[in-house]
């Protein structure tokens, strides 16, 4: 049988309403030595103010809903220990950036799905069916699911990102990733195109200035990073050719 | 079926740049890639304004010239050339892994870079300083 020991933390947690200015607020939780900072967050909300909002579901990295940030790091708390931090330390709780701010650290999530829809990935998947032995039957075109079908869409990437403080239309990590997995697995013409066009724009692939933020935050180890990578060399490689082909 | 969406604009925060709370390595060469460049870029004027100082006149250079070889000046030089290696030389990996080579390894071609921005910085220093001395 474990035996959790109490561990006390200190919240400080940034609080925003619509009709005041923003500010912090301070409070002292006990939660188990094996809890995660959600528990810590929901021991602030159950034993000082009820007000307090904040997006979760799951619990356990499943949904990507209660990313934010904790002391200026991206972080899903639902599966960051409160043992990470020592007894008695405080925890500065933010909201992730570049989102809109909806009430204290709840974001509109709306997007980082806006940006998944441009790029034409599928949000809600189709089953992946299985055969008898076991193994996944992939879909047509498909030849290999990637670290990206790992991707939870929590968003974290996007607030790392400091190239999206610069410009709010910047597709950002996670459709980026999501580019070069369309782009590695679709052998449709047509949806190339329109990706390579999508991505080869101001907004698009060359905002990113590689501060590998993004893939340092991602709980899921989808690493945008590299697939920005890749995709670079991949249109640098297009528009090279285009310059003897024209 | 597909639906056509504009991303929701979420406001412009530039300072973003330079905050570095609880962030890495990549994060940090980031930073400093932008104020070398703002620091390089200042130089440029500032070496623009000095080279001014001919149109004044022999006396104007030769009260220059007897500031520049001052210690605290040369120090100021070997402050330049920590930037410029530095820049430059986080400059040459950013190309690199943009032309996806060497990615997985972007760590090291940073450290590697730094050490030898440390190194040539230390040896210019010897250098600047030995032939003033």
């Amino acid at each position: 049988m474990l035996n959790a020991m109490a561990h006390k933390l200190i919240l400080r947690v940034y609080r925003y309403k619509p009709d005041r200015e923003p500010y912090y607020d301070t409070f002292p939780v006990e939660v188990p030595d094996t809890a995660n900072v959600l528990d810590a967050i929901e021991r602030a909300w159950d034993d000082h103010d009820r007000t307090l909002m904040f997006r979760h579901a799951c619990h356990h990295a499943s949904c990507g809903s209660c990313g934010l940030r904790v002391n200026g790091c991206e972080k899903l708390p639902c599966v960051t220990p409160v043992a990470d931090y020592a007894d008695g330390a405080t925890l500065t709780i933010e909201p992730m950036r570049n989102f809109p701010l909806i009430t204290d650290i709840a974001v509109d999530a709306s997007p980082l799905f806006e940006r998944m829809q441009l790029v034409g990935m599928p949000i809600i998947r189709e089953a992946e069916p299985l055969r008898a032995d076991g193994k996944t039957i992939f879909p047509e075109g498909v030849r290999d699911f990637d670290r990206f079908e790992n991707c939870i869409e929590c968003g974290l990437c996007l607030s790392a990102c400091p190239s999206m403080a610069a410009d709010p239309l910047y597709l950002g990590p996670v459709a980026l990733a999501a580019a070069e997995r369309v782009l590695a697995t679709s052998s449709d013409s047509a949806k190339r195109s329109r990706i390579l066009e999508l991505i080869d724009d101001e907004h698009g692939l060359w905002r990113c200035h590689s501060a590998w933020e993004c893939t340092e935050v991602c709980p899921y180890q989808v690493n945008p990073a590299e697939a920005i990578m890749r995709l670079k060399r991949i249109v640098a490689a297009e528009k090279f050719k285009r310059l003897f082909h024209r | 079926m597909s639906v056509e969406v504009e991303p929701k604009p979420v406001g412009r925060k530039p300072l973003q740049w330079f905050d570095v709370r609880g962030r890495r390595v990549g994060m940090w060469a980031y930073v400093a890639m932008r104020l070398s460049a703002i620091g390089l870029v200042l130089y440029l004027f500032l070496h623009l304004v000095i080279l001014s100082q001919l149109a004044v006149g022999p006396s104007a250079w030769d009260g220059f010239v007897a500031l520049a070889k001052s210690p605290a000046f040369l120090a100021l030089d070997v402050i330049l050339i920590v930037g410029i290696l530095a820049h430059g030389l986080n400059g040459l990996r950013l190309t690199l892994v943009g032309l996806g080579i060497g990615v997985p390894r972007h760590k090291t071609m940073l450290w590697i870079g730094l050490v030898l921005t440390l190194a040539l910085a230390l040896l210019s220093a010897l250098a600047i300083f030995a032939a003033e001395g």
